[in-house]
């Protein structure tokens, strides 16, 4: 079947499959849809409303069965914000979010920039190791990472810094990838008029190859933003000071004593959470084309 | 110097960050981890001995035995895989089977399916074993209101694996929607429409159209879905006792085994054995899933 893999851009703008079948049956089958989607939806959407309802609710009334809170509060949101650490969670996810995101967003457009538009002598075995880098599990570098970290060649411990937790992911093989296939879209006679007026090679990437990548350089960013944000296993790994702790390390820790305070961790949960669904909400468009383009997450 | 000579100097001095990144902190330490597995590593030690192949004879052994939490762990990896990929893909296919055929308000249920996936695991699972609670967890006030009878869920050791199961496949089928979405769409609608002339069944569409051009979609996903199955980690880790991934290892997964061999009883060598298997298998299925469909596409 040689039209499987018939080249697929062909058919890119066509918007949705209409509908096939009988005229009859058709309403019946939008209808059925409807309703099972709306099903669907509704299963998507309780558990957050379950978060953000019990993190209104009393401490009283968290064991009882009531859905909604009968006398709605905002007395978790006080005791999380000035008596946990959360306030530093906070900054410190959204520090070493952005750190890495930067250094994502520069290193990996100049290295696609590179393996799209230069030709020099080990390329090809360059690119090859960078994109089988993608094969090893990050699993299997966690324990060399935290040996390296403990015993850094140069300076102090690694450990409980924001380099330390932000390092394994300040330049990524799949942003390159990413980067190179859009890159090489530029068009190589702008890069050529480019140095006959002078312009210097950084010039050329940063005042003419950036500015005509923005859209797959903002879907970087915004993947890897999400990434870092929601990151577990290494900084959980990376820190052992509750002040260094990123968000879902310290929402994680909340429970470490016997009991759980069930209203203290929605509300955390909650803080963690709905600030990032509304930028979410806002770039969804943005979001779902650059996944279905690529693919690809933090 | 000639253009071509600059270029080529330019295109080192701009890979010379990513290149030393790339070796030291991708390819050293997976170099580094297989070093380890073949050693006694445990950094609180005076020396680290070379023991040859003991550690992975001890893994062995360990799956050899009848009860031991080396072998539940890989048990479980496995059964996770094995339930949770199917399950996802196949309702992620249903459910974009019905977006793709609808126009009026599918972006709001992108939305929905969407939220989850970029949520914080960690923080969403906490909700998710709130809702599994005994007494005044969600899911059991539900189960009074319709009759039933009240579930241990998560404290069951036979419930457990599939509560946290859902949960993973609930907040990972918004990923594979919009994959499944952006195949969809690139099927060429004329094979729609001579479908309709013919008077294909809705069945017969599906069966013979959708499906085998969908193949791409579908192999992508099966190896992603699988590889991320493989590394399960933050959902045990947030929706079990201390983390432990119980009741009774009935929850536990071969990178929560590498976590606590590796971070609580600092057995590094031992689980840098098991991280070199996890990579050998998620190697092995790469390489199984990717031959076995080029050879059915072509």
């Amino acid at each position: 079947m040689a039209e499987s893999i018939a080249p697929s851009n062909l058919f890119k703008d066509q918007g949705p499959v209409s509908s096939v079948g009988k005229a009859g049956d058709d309403w019946k089958y939008k209808f059925f849809s409807y309703l099972l989607l709306t099903m669907i939806a509704f299963t998507m959407i309780v558990p957050f409303m379950w978060m953000l309802s019990t993190s209104l609710k009393p401490e009283k009334e968290i064991l009882r069965r009531n859905i909604f809170p009968v006398e709605p509060t905002l007395d978790n949101y006080n005791d999380v914000i000035n008596k946990t650490d959360l306030p530093l969670w906070y900054k410190n996810s959204f520090i070493v979010a952005v750190m890495s995101t930067v250094s994502v967003a520069f290193f990996d457009s100049l290295a696609g920039f590179v393996f799209a538009k230069y030709d020099f002598p080990g390329k090809r075995p360059i690119f090859i190791i960078f994109l089988t880098s993608l094969m090893v599990p990050t699993e299997m570098l966690l324990i060399p990472w935290f040996i390296m970290s403990s015993n850094p060649p140069i300076g102090p411990t690694w450990v409980d810094t924001y380099w330390g937790i932000a390092f394994p992911g300040v330049i990524t093989a799949s942003g390159i990838f990413l980067m190179r296939q859009f890159m090489q879209g530029v068009p190589d006679e702008l890069l050529d008029a480019g140095r006959i007026d002078g312009v210097s090679e950084f010039g050329l990437y940063w005042r003419v190859a950036v500015p005509l990548s923005l859209p797959a350089i903002g879907a970087l960013c915004i993947f890897n933003f999400l990434g870092n944000w929601n990151a577990f296993i290494w900084p959980l790994i990376a820190t052992t000071r509750s002040e260094m702790f990123t968000l879902p390390v310290g929402i994680q820790q909340f429970s470490s004593e016997a009991d759980t305070p069930w209203n203290l961790i929605m509300t955390g949960a909650s803080l963690s959470v709905v600030p990032l669904l509304i930028v979410v909400i806002i770039f969804q468009r943005y979001i779902i084309e650059g996944i279905a383009l690529t693919g690809l997450k933090g | 110097m000639t253009l071509a000579k600059k270029k080529v100097v330019w295109a080192y001095i701009f890979l010379a960050i990513p290149i030393v990144f790339f070796a030291y902190i991708r390819v050293y330490p997976a170099l580094f981890a297989f070093q380890m597995s073949l050693h006694d590593y445990n950094p609180l030690a005076a020396e680290q001995p070379f023991v040859g192949l003991e550690n992975y004879e001890k893994v062995l052994e360990e799956l050899g035995k009848r009860k031991s939490t080396t072998k539940a762990a890989f048990q479980n990896t496995i059964n996770y895989v094995l339930l949770g990929v199917p399950i996802q893909l196949c309702l992620a296919l249903a459910i974009a089977l019905m977006l793709n055929e609808i126009r009026f308000m599918s972006t709001l249920y992108r939305i929905m399916f969407f939220l989850p996936f970029v949520t914080s695991t960690i923080a969403i699972a906490w909700v998710f074993r709130m809702l599994y609670q005994p007494r005044f967890g969600l899911f059991n006030v539900v189960l009074q209101l319709v009759s039933l009878p009240q579930q241990p869920f998560l404290r069951s050791p036979q419930q457990a694996l599939p509560s946290v199961l859902a949960l993973v496949i609930w907040q990972g089928m918004g990923f594979a929607i919009i994959i499944f979405l952006a195949g969809l769409k690139q099927i060429p609608r004329t094979y729609y429409e001579a479908a309709e002339v013919d008077g294909a069944s809705r069945w017969h569409t599906f069966r013979y159209i959708t499906f085998p051009l969908l193949n791409p979609s579908i192999v992508y996903l099966l190896v992603l879905q699988t590889i991320s199955f493989l590394r399960m980690f933050a959902p045990v880790v947030a929706m079990t006792e201390q983390g432990r991934g119980g009741p009774l290892d009935a929850t536990t997964t071969v990178v929560l085994r590498v976590y606590r061999e590796a971070f609580q009883s600092f057995n590094m060598g031992y689980a840098s054995s098991l991280t070199v298997m996890l990579f050998a298998l998620i190697l092995g299925v790469t390489i199984i899933q990717l031959s076995v469909t080029s050879r059915r596409i072509n």
